[in-house]
């Protein structure tokens, strides 16, 4: 077996390599197959693989509550809300948080200035907390304390971005920069994160929670954003219904009646990042992988021309002795290497296509190839070359010697 | 025993409506180290009968006993195995794998025997030297001479030690001076203990043999020891 093996292998390279340019322009349909799946696959997993770092550098066990109206309430001018006191409540009622930050967003302009420069930014007020749900980490200077917050002091921790976009010193603390007419002192520099999806994370000016307040005045229709990590023993789905609970009460909701707030986990993002690119990844390689099948359709035509173009070699090699066998092996041999040889080319020119795309587009991550992909590319390609072999093979291995020997 | 023995074999034709009897009750035996011509014009039944001594093709009656072996129940796998194993062909039109090198040519029919391709290279070289061509081992089919290609064509046969050699019109293609090289090489074979059978409508050829069997309408027509045949052997 494995000596016959050898045999056809042996005499199949010799036939691939005697038909050079038409086994290559054979391989061509696999090879564009397999390169096409390859880029693909190269590019999302590259994807998915940098947003499972992304958020797993947010802190996969902090949660995210926010208000939320539905459209049709929207209209009607309803809105729902996400009060302090309802912060308040969750920090008093609810078990298995370690760290919780009310988040306000500025309301007005969030634009910020340096000396002459202007730029615009994510402003914030939040409280001490924010450090340990984000995962923040300072590169310079400190990050808001408890008594900048009871004081309502005037400092802001900016982002190495707004840094940038301001022409900052590399060391911008104790500088002062505008915000809606105030004054604020720089009294940290937050270490930079980095993008998701091409958004920076870096871009971020945070004051504490009560210096917004005051700065916003009309404070019975504030709306603020709730950010809480768990403990370690914290189940998240377990946190999630209690906090459904304690707020659907808290707001009166009939048991009809839809929740007027989300609660987000990074984890839940993530898969939902996850999911929307398998499915990209399923789609697209679906497609691609038909032109596997022409690619395939393509090797079983030239190998039934090349059976009947070799039609009397065949009956040579039967009249000295060839068994069927022998000639069902060299052709379905043939067949196989020449899509796997297809396989390996577009192999090497998928990866070469997603590294080119990736590092074409701007902050996009780096393309990587899973070696259950490449496992797949070549297994499919071999399974395409010995499916549509085999009918040429069996045509090859049932002529008779002496019909074969005649043909001219 | 003789080596073939054929005992009332007949090859019939179907064609449309017709039958063709290319063979008609055929008997006849073949001694080991034989030398026999198998003569006729065309349509005689020589090639069917070729095909038949060969295990190309299986008799529609009658019976083939091969080194004592029954060819008419054998399967087409094992009709290859007798092939490879009892006969080595030589063709008119030499019938050479275009792509493979003379040696490549030889080492053939030993890669169906399962043999390691040291030992076929070997065995290769040994037969295309003993054809007087073991300098042109390399050459393709095409860059050889019709002579030359011939005796490429006998050293694939030789090489598989066969009980017996079967020429069929070995000569047709080649010019009067390569054709009397090819049946002095033809002579020689047969004084080396190979059993020889041409099939050929040259009486020249002819002549080189043993014994002439003269086929006519699918029959024996004559069977007869020849002459030449004292002065050969």
């Amino acid at each position: 077996m494995l000596f016959s093996l050898i045999e056809s292998s042996r005499s199949a390279l010799a036939s691939i390599i005697a038909h050079g340019l038409r086994s290559f322009l054979t391989t061509l349909g696999i090879v564009i197959g397999v390169a096409s799946v390859i880029a693909v696959i190269s590019v999302t997993q590259g994807m998915s693989s940098f947003i499972g770092d992304t958020f797993a550098s947010l802190g996969s066990n902090s949660l995210t509550i926010q208000s939320y109206t539905p459209f049709e309430d929207q209209m009607k001018g309803i809105r729902a809300r996400l009060t302090p006191e309802d912060m308040e409540l969750i920090e008093k009622r609810a078990e298995g948080i370690a760290s919780i930050t009310p988040v306000l967003f500025a309301n007005r302009a969030s634009q910020i200035k340096f000396g002459s420069q202007t730029a615009f930014s994510r402003i914030m007020g939040t409280t001490y907390a924010f450090q340990d749900v984000s995962q923040s980490y300072m590169s310079l200077g400190r990050f808001i304390a408890q008594s900048d917050n009871l004081t309502r002091r005037r400092i802001v921790v900016i982002g190495d971005k707004v840094r940038e976009n301001l022409n900052m010193p590399d060391n911008p603390i104790n500088e002062y920069v505008d915000i809606g007419g105030e004054w604020f002192k720089v009294v940290g520099l937050m270490e930079a994160k980095g993008e998701i999806m091409g958004q920076s994370q870096d871009d971020i000016v945070l004051m504490p929670y009560n210096t917004m307040r005051s700065l916003q005045g009309n404070q019975a229709r504030t709306d603020i954003q709730i950010q809480l990590s768990l403990s370690e023993s914290a189940v998240v789905e377990d946190v999630t219904q209690q906090l459904t609970t304690l707020l659907r009460n808290a707001h009166d909701l009939d048991s009809y009646e839809d929740d007027d707030f989300q609660i987000q986990t990074a984890e839940q993002l993530m898969e939902t990042f996850d999911t929307v690119i398998n499915m990209v990844t399923i789609v697209i390689g679906g497609i691609v992988s038909i032109s596997l099948l022409v690619g395939g359709i393509g090797i079983m035509n030239i190998m039934l021309v090349s059976v009947t173009e070799r039609t009397r070699e065949i009956g040579i090699c039967k009249a000295i002795g060839a068994k069927r066998h022998h000639i069902l092996m060299q052709f379905l041999i043939e067949a196989l290497l020449l899509s796997l040889l297809g396989g390996l080319i577009g192999l090497a020119i998928g990866y070469g296509l997603g590294t080119l795309i990736s590092s074409s587009i701007p902050s996009f991550p780096a393309a990587s190839i899973p070696l259950w992909s490449v496992a797949l590319a070549l297994g499919f390609s071999g399974f395409v070359g010995v499916l549509f072999g085999i009918l040429p093979a069996a045509k090859a291995a049932n002529l008779d010697p002496i019909d074969a020997l005649r043909y001219e | 025993m003789a080596l073939i023995e054929l005992n009332g074999v007949t090859k019939y034709y179907e064609m449309g409506d017709q039958v063709v009897k290319a063979l008609d009750g055929i008997d006849i035996d073949v001694e080991k180290n034989d030398y026999l011509a198998f003569i006729g014009s065309s349509g005689s039944g020589k090639s069917t009968m070729l095909n038949i001594l060969g295990c190309l093709d299986k008799p529609t009656s009658g019976q083939y006993h091969l080194n004592g072996k029954n060819v008419e129940s054998l399967d087409p796998n094992e009709l290859s195995e007798i092939r490879n194993l009892e006969i080595g062909f030589i063709f008119q039109s030499f019938n050479l794998l275009p792509r493979a090198t003379a040696l490549g040519n030889v080492m053939q029919p030993l890669v169906y025997r399962s043999i390691g391709y040291r030992k076929r290279k070997e065995m290769a070289m040994e037969s295309l030297e003993r054809v007087g061509l073991g300098d042109r081992v390399d050459h393709l089919p095409n860059q050889l001479s019709g002579g030359q290609r011939q005796r490429v064509a006998i050293a694939r046969a030789l090489v598989t030690h066969p009980s017996i050699l079967l020429a069929d019109e070995p000569t047709g293609n080649l010019d009067s001076q390569t054709t009397i090289e090819i049946m002095q090489l033809f002579d020689e074979l047969h004084a080396e203990g190979h059993t020889l059978i041409v099939v050929t409508h040259e009486d020249e050829i002819a002549q080189h043999c043993h014994r002439v069997v003269e086929m006519k309408d699918g029959k024996v027509f004559n069977d007869s020891t020849t002459n030449s045949a004292a002065v050969t052997s």
